[in-house]
């Protein structure tokens, strides 16, 4: 709660502070501003406490994944020096609007409510919308907002829906007197409420990008200035999951036979179309757009399994995930601002000469990605398919994403391929500010400390 | 005031349950078939507030006020999304100097 507050209020400051001339002071400012909340956030931990008549609870649950969101956008800011240079970006307002944002993830895992879950995904959903079209003169940015705020619009109203037919057949917000809520003796009641759940699972994958509602991701993702995608590919996925998995958890685990076959449909096809179209993709960046959906099918793996195993799971994953895919998206936006925009993967040639340090930095990301061992990636899917594998019947789910993840690899492979085979041609040295540098080096760190020990983190829960 | 709920109690239940949903896929329809963003958007608003009367009318049936405080927050949030909405849309006509959405097509899978 206390992080809320400070976030907003820290928004806030950081537009006055954007009337300085001088921007030079804006990144240490937000970077300070974030390691505070960072810090208070933890204070919660064991100490758990409701807030506006139990509609928000700050339980470890939520200090945990706020931990991974404050953490994340932490690391993702210093990539924010291409800004800096230039003379005419509203920098102030991209940092309050990603803070802004940040409040909004909170809600998504700490709501006790669903007026809350849904004020949460719209704090989030508005705030992502206009840092999408950031890009004001660049059509492709453009489009991208366009697109992602038509959809996200249209699937709010479907969440919406859901929402008002579960409060019709259970007369309450409350995600914990829903699960207590017996409405499977009346007949209409409950097809009232199986509708509203349907249309509820159907919003929230439509926000962590699961197929067949991921159509929107790799034009949004292609389109969105890098810096922010690295956000939307990141907290938001993560909030996302977060949220939907308490959601399952705290009100329709009684109800788990009516959602079960959905969730397992979605995340079989997201699974398969993340991976596989992945390989066909001609840019790096849809390459990891398309690899973010099928993150998002291994961590509904998650879900499926639904046992004491996921909790620790998701955290895990998300936090190897996020950690990688700032490596990876921070690499390539350096990457593209040296090269006038190019996102190929001859943009990548021959990086291994010219610049080893994030070559080597890229590798690691790939293989967290592709989940080779030593690296957080491996044990984030380890974790995840344990906890498949316990619930003892979905052996074929693990060997179907066994099989995926083995399709990963090629892709991500490619990359490293280009970067250490290709010669260098016309590609030169590509400029690192400290600030990136500095991260870069930390993510990496964190990625290999988390492939040797996965035990730091892997127990929180 | 105390009367309105028990006017919108008058009519049963099932008809604001079949009006809204036919609103709402009304709205859905529109979204799929449309090419104006801004009709797109108008239908998008449509599908809010077709979820917006059947909060009303099952608040009154339930005599409990929270599906109505509920209402107020779509609707906080509804013109919010219509800032940014707007923008953008204007944001794009500025640009290709057209609100038609088959005009975007730089973005392909």
């Amino acid at each position: 709660m206390t992080s809320i507050i400070l976030l907003s209020v820290f928004g806030i400051v950081n537009l006055f502070v954007g009337f300085l001339k001088s921007k030079k002071i804006l990144l240490p400012l937000a970077l300070l501003f974030l390691i505070v909340v960072f810090g208070v956030n933890l204070l919660g931990w064991n100490n758990t406490q409701t807030y506006f008549n139990n509609m928000l609870t700050i339980d470890n649950y939520a200090v945990a994944f706020t931990g991974i969101m404050v953490l994340t956008t932490l690391l993702i800011l210093p990539f924010s020096q291409s800004y800096i240079d230039a003379e005419d970006e509203n920098l102030a307002e991209y940092y309050s609007l990603l803070l802004f944002s940040l409040v909004g993830a909170i809600m998504m895992v700490a709501y006790e409510n669903l007026i809350m879950l849904f004020i949460g995904i719209e704090i989030l959903s508005i705030a992502m919308y206009v840092l999408a079209g950031s890009n004001k003169r660049s059509l492709r940015s453009n489009e991208a907002a366009l697109k992602y705020f038509l959809m996200g619009s249209f699937f709010t109203g479907v969440l919406l829906f859901g929402i008002v037919l579960i409060y019709g057949a259970t007369g309450t917000f409350d995600i914990t007197e829903i699960g207590a809520a017996n409405v499977m003796a009346d007949g209409t009641m409950n097809t009232m409420f199986t509708m509203g759940l349907l249309l509820l699972v159907i919003g929230i994958s439509f926000k962590i990008a699961a197929a067949p509602f991921h159509f929107w991701t790799p034009d949004v993702y292609e389109g969105t200035p890098t810096f922010f995608t690295t956000f939307m590919a990141t907290v938001v996925k993560t909030a996302g999951v977060a949220a939907f998995y308490k959601l399952m958890n705290a009100a329709f685990e009684g109800s788990f036979t009516s959602w079960f076959p959905t969730v397992i449909a979605i995340t079989v096809l997201t699974l398969v179309v993340g991976n596989i179209g992945a390989v066909i993709q001609p840019s790096v960046k849809r390459m990891l757009a398309y690899s973010s959906i099928s993150h998002a099918g291994y961590l509904l793996m998650t879900l499926v399994a639904f046992n004491d195993l996921s909790e620790n799971a998701i955290f895990f994953y998300s936090l190897s995930y996020a950690v990688a895919s700032v490596m990876s998206f921070g690499v390539l936006k350096l990457v593209e601002d040296a090269r006038e925009g190019n996102q190929s993967f001859a943009a990548f040639n021959g990086l291994g000469k010219t610049n080893p340090l994030l070559a080597f930095v890229m590798t690691v990301s790939m293989f967290s990605l592709a989940g080779i061992p030593l690296t957080a990636g491996f044990f984030g899917k380890l974790f995840v398919f344990s906890a498949v594998i316990a619930t003892g019947n979905l052996t074929w789910l693990v060997v179907l994403a066994v099989i995926l993840a083995a399709v990963g690899i090629y892709y991500y492979i490619k990359v490293v391929i280009a970067m250490y085979m290709q010669p260098a041609g016309e590609n030169t040295k590509v400029p690192v500010s400290g600030f990136a540098a500095l991260v870069l080096i930390i993510c990496t760190i964190l990625t290999i400390l988390f492939g040797i020990a996965p035990g730091l983190v892997s127990n929180m829960l | 005031m105390n009367q309105i709920p028990e006017i919108i109690r008058t009519v049963p239940l099932e008809y604001y349950l079949f009006f809204s949903t036919a609103l709402f896929a009304i709205g859905v329809i529109g979204v799929l078939t449309r090419r104006n963003a801004i009709i797109i958007f108008m239908c998008v608003e449509l599908m809010l507030n077709a979820v917006n009367v059947l909060l009303t009318a099952l608040a009154s049936y339930r005599g409990d006020a929270t599906g109505q405080v509920f209402v107020f927050f779509i609707m906080a949030v509804a013109a919010a999304e219509v800032c940014v909405g707007l923008a953008i849309i204007v944001m794009i006509y500025r640009n290709i100097r057209s609100t038609d959405v088959q005009l975007l097509n730089r973005l392909k899978w």
